[in-house]
């Protein structure tokens, strides 16, 4: 449900005037509920941002998120894939 | 969908009949300045608590809607894990609270100049909401006005 409930959230963000960019878990919720920007990453419920305890790890989820905030994507809602190097 | 094969049956049949609520029309707004000049603030499901805070009310059947505030320059190694839901392991995010709510992480990307600044305050939610409508018409709303008058550009949300 923590999909729905930020993807809800970043709905009245961006009403308000605040570009958003929610991570997502679970791929078919971000193509139902569409939030504005989503990335959707391939990890466990529980580890949104990969890895405990690697920040260099959590840093590259957190570029590739924010990085969607600097596209000159068009059309809403936009969901792109992310892809951890391993 | 491979990851909804983290989840009990029960949990499975349950998100696949769920009735999720449809985002339409999707609101879109641009960034009005660069990244690298915009005060981000973070917006977490993770249910977190500060010390001082009432946890999550986790007898809410449809879910706890409400929020807290997390001010930007609390250590994260102090927050409470208050989610209620037992469908995923917090044990890692207990570990290290960045992997869901990453103050520590964006305070970072400030001084790398990737973000121009952190909000004064970020905002910690309970996503285990099956009944979003008080969400949707009262605390997000609410929620995000605070962050309008903190003159926030940006904001990113970490699902757990």
């Amino acid at each position: 449900m923590c999909n729905q409930a930020v993807g809800l959230v970043a709905a009245e963000l961006e009403r308000q005037g605040i570009a958003t960019v929610a991570i997502q878990l679970l791929r078919e919720v971000a193509l139902a509920v569409r939030p504005p920007r989503a990335l959707f990453v391939p990890f466990a419920h529980g580890f949104p941002l990969d890895r405990p305890g690697e920040p260099e790890r959590q840093h590259a989820v957190l570029e590739a998120a924010l990085g969607m905030l600097e596209s000159s994507e068009t059309g809403a809602p936009v969901l792109l894939d992310f892809e951890p190097s391993d | 969908m491979g990851q909804m094969s983290e989840f009990s049956v029960s949990v499975r049949l349950f998100l696949k009949a769920y009735r999720w609520r449809r985002i339409d029309p999707v609101p879109f707004t641009r960034p009005s300045k660069p990244l690298s000049q915009a005060r981000l603030a973070l917006v977490s499901s993770a249910g977190f608590v500060l010390p001082d805070q009432e946890r999550f009310d986790e007898s809410l059947r449809g879910g706890d809607p409400s929020f807290r505030f997390i001010p930007s320059d609390t250590d994260g190694s102090i927050l409470i894990d208050t989610h209620r839901s037992e469908s995923f392991d917090h044990t890692a995010m207990r570990r290290d609270t960045e992997l869901a709510f990453p103050l520590q992480r964006v305070r970072e990307l400030v001084e790398s100049g990737v973000v121009g600044s952190v909000a004064m305050r970020h905002l910690s939610f309970m996503g285990s909401i099956t009944a979003p409508g008080r969400l949707v018409k009262n605390t997000a709303p609410e929620a995000v006005r605070a962050l309008v008058d903190d003159q926030v550009d940006v904001a990113l949300l970490v699902p757990v």
